[in-house]
């Protein structure tokens, strides 16, 4: 018999022989892989496909007559152990010498184990159970005494590990030591009193701490959040995509009585592999608090009371006609393509105007025009891809931390590092962790300084090369324009934003310039090709305002309306003027998931659906689209926001076209394809670093900040490290302020205070915070990343030297 | 071979006055063969001359140190290193530790013929940390030799450089193992590395590294000096030189034989004082407390290399640990398992769980309450560890239970009723009527 198992690119194939059955495999196949290949299943604990072997649980342990030299080898693991040319092996299936190997290597598993399944979280779904069962013997002979410990102990906040049940394959360990490169536990003691233990002075602060329990094969590792919660044969799973940013990762999201239990990373080599972020894994409660609207509310004598659907869409009707074509739409960056179509929609086709703007963050003037013309249109086929980051051969971070911004993009950049050696350039503040992590080389800059560090680069940069972009690069003037003469010279590059929605949202349209499918607004044939397709008269021809316009126009009394979706007013730059700017008479219609500070303002909410009760799609910074499916079915009183707004067009007397997700995903992708003119890109004028007194602020959101998504997670927050400002040790001490001294920012709306961290390698002049651990800066300060603050040492605190 | 054929060549200084200094060393000749090898040798020519020696690691394996020290890949750009293993923690093992206290200096010579062999000019000694003195003395040696410039920069006046790191081990028998003890020396916790790549290719720091025993090492000068003929005048054809037996137990005069390789116990036992007075062996390790344990019947095996395989056992380190007619063989292997079970690292199954269960079978037929069964159950979880362990530390808890059984069955199975103390008085294997007194079994049992 014969069977081929595997033909890939790499045409080196060997030829063996498994159990009688002769395969083909790519040369370097460990005989694990190989056997699975042909439906041979060897037991393993150990063994994990993105780990390197360490062939320490010993239960693959197969026969080797013939080692292809005609020689026989002592027994061998089968999950480190490469299949040569001819071959011969012999696995538990074939020979009974094996099995009873691997049944005794089960029952050496089992007699320190404590066997309390009906208790452990992992009973139902435990690889150990699993293979107890399949491939070891019915009983234990073991009569002697079994080692206990005291338990559970934290390892942090949220990891929690029970000693007795660990079985000491290093997944964990490794898991930090190679994966993450966060080296947080180790083992300690030896023999079988062997355990894995955390530091006391390293606290385990990692944003990928979950997938230790998920890859544990028994229930040694839990977490705070899951622990007790499910038996997993009562969860049903779901496999979709994570909300909480731009990469999409897999999720397998599991529910019982229609409450989501627990995530885990789904399995998806091109994207995420088999990891996620803390963020994604942890961060799902946020739509089950108390603050979840149930019932539309409209205002009545000042008040926002309950109000039936027909009472909610006639005043917000009544409110919108009023306002006519004077309306802003501010539809968030978090939605999914279908709802974001459909606002692209509604603004254009019921509200007739181009006043639309996804981006509720501070953005540059340079970057809408940079993403109509560079990233809007591109498909997954000429973006460059998270598996194609293996295969650069340089890679330069420019106003992008990965490790907070797009934590599993940072995983793939380690790996890329660690296994295929790709050079990796971070253009940044200081030299930080997640860039040792990576092996990187950091380029010391100020914000407002990286044109010219990449200027510095440019020689080095080819078509091998790739450029990460992150949103914060749109807040410096010309760096965009940088990019994009890289891109000139054969350079890749990929746009990289937080939210898991401004990919979709740019493709459905939602800024002032653009329409659905990349058309440009200032394009004729354009809008005439959108007017046929959607059997509409005429689209408004002007562009109309952006956000920041829009904000203003609420400020000055020209925008009378405006429809939202899902935004915070604490992540706006100017959230102080907009909330001045809300208690005039602007009437304002919030699309929400949750009681927030916008719908306080409001005077018509309308509750609408959580991901996890829709369909949708996510478009990931590859340009990949991302099913989301829906987990839970029973929502009784939320609407989707296609429906809503649906509801509202017919009420105003036009038409939306669609009325579900189902009916938005097809009509976008009916008109998405356009072949017409692309946008233009005129850079702005590069300014560098903002000249003046103080220090330039720099700072970043952090992966575990204070995002309202992880409200509901709080054992994931206590996770983070805690908030510091950053200053290089020649700055500290050119302000007199030594390490753990708090200093206090200052600018032109306010202040705030952090313990200072004197950082080793920083580049001076500069002081470095996180964005919203603790406080929003931003809006609190009043002062963008790049402009200059006013920082003193607070005495009164006194300093740790 | 008669009995006087002593061939004191590594032990030739060791009863001279203080034989470890540096002065007394090059007294007697020391230093020479690294001048030798330094000015008048090619790096192939010392390879070759080890080669022809029949030279043959002295840890337990027996590869010949020529051969390892031709697989350093003299093209990789790494730096080559040499690590000589000091770490002797076997029960019944106690060559290098009287070696290096009697003479360090030969084992820093030793050390720079080797590098010169491998083009190293870094090297380390890694000895187990609970052995201080020998710690103390090495370092002294080190020092010295350094301040004479036979270490540092331009050793001997030649262009030659080379340092020497003595490295403390923090007290664990794994360490032992080559893998483990560049892990140790790396700053890590000391478990065996994966292999491939082996030490040769990627040993210490990723570098190419010759990892020999201190013993090997040492008996290095004396092959330059002497030359390959003369050393394969001793010993047999394939296990060619002499070496250390260390000899221990119940004989009237236990210590460091250097022999021949392939004398016979028998013999060693003369030159030992034979068995105590009154009493006669009963069985013995031929090289510590991992090989299989030999009889009476074995006296006259050969032990070399190929003698001691064809018997069942292994040569090892030469370790004969001796016992007579009143040691209760479950008692003893009892003890060696529990040794095993603490030195177990913990990385893999077999070696971690299988010691873990075998010391508790163990106690129970010491203490007489042993199940019907229980020694054909030793049997088979022996099998499940044999061979499938991440390195070779279990086959040597499985080599000693295992050829227990074979050659003393009855005694395990009277551990289903009996005490081993009851049957073995255990007073009687520690009462020496020369110089001990009687002690009483309450004492023992208090130890």
């Amino acid at each position: 018999m014969s069977t081929d198992v595997k033909t890939q690119a790499n045409p080196e194939l060997v030829t063996a022989t498994i159990d009688g059955i002769e395969v083909h495999v790519p040369k370097g196949t460990l005989v694990i892989r190989a056997a699975e290949q042909i439906g041979i299943e060897i037991p393993r604990f150990c063994d994990h496909e993105l780990l390197d072997p360490v062939a320490a649980c010993r239960a693959c342990i197969v026969e080797v007559p013939d080692a292809g030299n005609g020689r026989g080898m002592k027994p061998q693991p089968a999950c480190a152990l490469s299949l040569m040319p001819g071959m011969v092996i012999e696995t538990g299936a074939s020979s009974e010498k094996v099995a009873k190997h691997q049944s005794g290597m089960l029952e050496f598993l089992l007699i320190n184990h404590p066997l309390d399944c009906p208790i452990c979280d992992k009973g139902g779904e435990c690889p150990l159970q699993n293979q107890a069962m399949s491939h070891g013997p019915g009983e234990s002979r073991y009569e002697g005494v079994k080692r206990t410990y005291p338990k559970p102990v934290n390892i942090s906040a949220q990891l929690l590990i029970d000693r007795e049940r660990c079985v000491l394959c290093q997944r964990c360990t490794r898991f930090g030591a190679q994966i993450s490169g966060d080296d947080f536990i180790s083992l300690a003691e030896r023999g079988a009193l062997s355990q894995i233990v955390s530091y006391t002075e390293h606290p385990y602060h990692s944003v990928f701490s979950g997938n230790i329990v998920q890859i544990c094969p028994v229930g040694a590792l839990t977490s705070v959040d899951y622990r007790f919660q499910a038996r997993p044969f009562d969860l049903v799973s779901t496999a979709t995509t994570c909300e909480n940013c731009a990469v999409g990762c897999e999720l397998r999201t599991d529910h019982r009585h229609f409450q989501v239990k627990r995530r885990l990373a789904g399995n998806d080599p091109l994207v995420n592999e088999e990891w996620n972020c803390d963020k994604g894994r942890f961060g799902f409660r946020s739509g089950h608090r108390d603050d979840r609207l149930t019932t539309p509310l409209v205002r009545r004598d000042g008040a926002l009371v309950a109000a039936s659907w027909p009472e909610a869409i006639d005043v917000a009707v009544r409110g919108l006609k009023a306002a006519g074509s004077a309306v802003g739409v501010l539809p968030g960056g978090r939605l999914t393509l279908e709802n974001a179509y459909a606002y692209s929609r509604f603004a254009r086709v019921v509200l007739g105007t181009n006043s639309v703007d996804f981006r509720n963050r501070a953005y540059g003037l340079e970057e809408a025009d940079f993403l109509a013309a560079h990233v809007a249109g591109r498909d997954v086929e000429d973006s460059v891809t998270l598996a194609g980051l293996e295969k650069a051969k340089k890679i330069v971070l420019v106003g992008f931390a990965p490790e907070d911004e797009s934590p599993v993009t940072f995983l793939r950049l380690r790996k890329a590092w660690r296994k295929r050696g790709v050079e990796i350039i971070d253009i940044a503040p200081f030299v930080s962790d997640a860039a040792r992590k990576m092996g990187a080389r950091t380029v010391l800059t100020a914000p407002g300084g990286e044109i010219a560090a990449l200027a510095t680069l440019a020689e080095e940069l080819d078509a091998d090369s790739v450029v990460l972009v992150g949103e914060r690069a749109g807040l410096v003037p010309g760096l965009l324009g940088t990019v994009s003469d890289l891109a000139g010279k054969g350079v890749r590059f990929a746009w990289i934003p937080r939210r898991a929605g401004e990919l979709a949202a740019l493709e459905a349209g939602l800024l002032p310039g653009l329409l659905p499918g990349s058309r440009l607004v200032s394009d004729a044939s354009a809008r005439v090709d959108l007017q046929a397709a959607w059997g509409v008269g005429k689209l408004p021809e002007a562009e109309g305002l952006d956000a920041a316009g829009i904000w203003a126009g609420v400020a000055d009394g020209s925008v009378k309306a405006l429809v939202t979706g899902g935004i915070e007013l604490a992540d706006l730059p100017q959230a102080a003027a907009a909330r001045r700017a809300l208690a005039g008479e602007v009437f304002v219609v919030c699309l929400e998931q949750r009681a927030s500070e916008l719908t306080e303002h409001a005077d018509v909410v309308f509750p609408v659906a959580l991901l996890e009760e829709q369909i949708g799609t996510f478009i990931n910074w590859e340009h990949r689209l991302r099913e989301v499916v829906a987990v839970n079915t029973r929502t009784d009183t939320a609407m989707t926001d296609v429906r809503v707004l649906a509801a509202l067009a017919d009420a105003m007397g036009s038409q939306l076209g669609v009325r579900s997700p189902v009916e938005a995903r097809i009509a976008y992708h009916e008109i998405a394809d356009w072949q017409g003119l692309r946008g233009d890109f005129h850079p702005t004028p590069a300014n560098g670093i903002t000249p003046g007194e103080g220090l330039i602020l720099a700072g970043w959101r952090t992966a575990l900040d204070d995002s309202r998504c992880l409200d509901g997670a709080e054992t994931v927050r206590e996770t983070a490290p805690p908030p510091v400002a950053r200053m290089s040790a020649t700055t500290a001490a050119a302000l007199d302020a030594v390490s753990g001294q708090k200093v206090t920012i200052t600018g032109d709306a306010g202040q705030i205070t952090l313990p200072l961290m004197i950082t080793d390698r920083m580049v001076d002049d500069v002081v470095w915070v996180p964005l919203n651990s603790g406080i929003q800066v931003i809006p609190t300060v009043g002062v963008l990343p790049g402009q200059r603050v006013r920082v003193s040492p607070d005495e009164a605190a006194g300093g740790v030297a | 071979m008669s009995v006087d054929t002593l061939t004191p060549n590594l032990s030739d200084n060791w009863d001279q006055f203080e034989s470890w200094k540096l002065a007394n060393y090059e007294a007697r000749g020391g230093y020479k063969a690294a001048r030798k090898a330094l000015f008048e040798m090619t790096s192939a020519e010392i390879i070759d001359v080890v080669k022809e020696s029949g030279l043959r690691g002295r840890g337990g394996a027996g590869f010949p140190t020529g051969m390892k020290w031709s697989f350093i890949p003299q093209d990789n750009p790494k730096p080559k290193y040499l690590v000589v293993n000091c770490d002797e923690s076997e029960p019944g093992t106690c060559k290098d530790v009287p070696m290096l206290m009697a003479t360090p200096h030969t084992l820093v010579e030793g050390i720079i013929i080797a590098c010169k062999a491998v083009n190293s000019h870094q090297a380390f000694i890694y000895v187990r940390g609970e052995v201080l003195h020998v710690i103390r003395r090495l370092q002294k040696a080190v020092a010295d030799a350094y301040q004479a410039g036979y270490l540092g920069k331009g050793i001997f006046g030649s262009d030659y450089d080379l340092d020497i790191v003595v490295h403390s081990g923090a007290g664990a028998y794994i360490c032992g193992e080559e893998t483990a003890l560049l892990d140790s020396l790396e700053g890590r916790r000391g478990q065996p590395r994966l292999r491939p790549p082996f030490p040769a290719v990627a040993g210490l720091y990723a570098s190419p590294t010759v990892v020999n025993n201190a013993e090997s090492i040492s008996s290095v000068p004396a092959i330059i000096n002497n030359g390959a003929a003369w050393y394969k005048l001793m010993g047999t054809e394939k296990s060619s030189g002499a070496t250390i037996y260390s000899v221990s137990g119940h004989v009237m005069r236990p210590g460091q034989y250097e022999a021949p390789l392939g004398i016979t116990y028998r013999e060693l036992l003369d030159l030992a004082g034979g068995i105590r007075p009154g009493h006669r062996l009963k069985f013995f390790t031929p090289g510590g407390s991992s090989t299989p344990i030999l009889t009476d019947q074995h006296l006259d095996v050969a032990l070399d290399y190929e003698g001691v395989a064809a018997a069942g056992s292994i040569l090892g380190t030469k370790a004969l640990q001796t016992y007579d007619e009143t040691v209760s063989v479950v008692r003893t292997t009892l003890r060696y398992t529990e040794f095993y079970k603490h030195e177990s690292c913990g990385k893999c199954t077999p070696c971690r769980e299988g010691s873990w269960w075998l010391v508790q079978t163990l106690r129970n037929l010491e203490a007489g309450k042993g199940r019907e069964g229980d020694v054909d159950k030793l049997l088979d979880v022996c099998d499940n560890v044999s061979m499938k362990s991440f390195c070779t530390l279990a086959d040597g808890f499985v080599a000693c239970i295992t050829s227990a059984i074979k050659h003393f069955r009855e005694e395990f199975e009277a551990g289903y009723h009996t005490p081993a103390w009851e049957l073995f008085p255990y007073e009687k294997s520690v009462y020496f009527p020369d110089h001990r007194e009687k002690i009483t079994v309450s004492e023992v049992a208090d130890q």
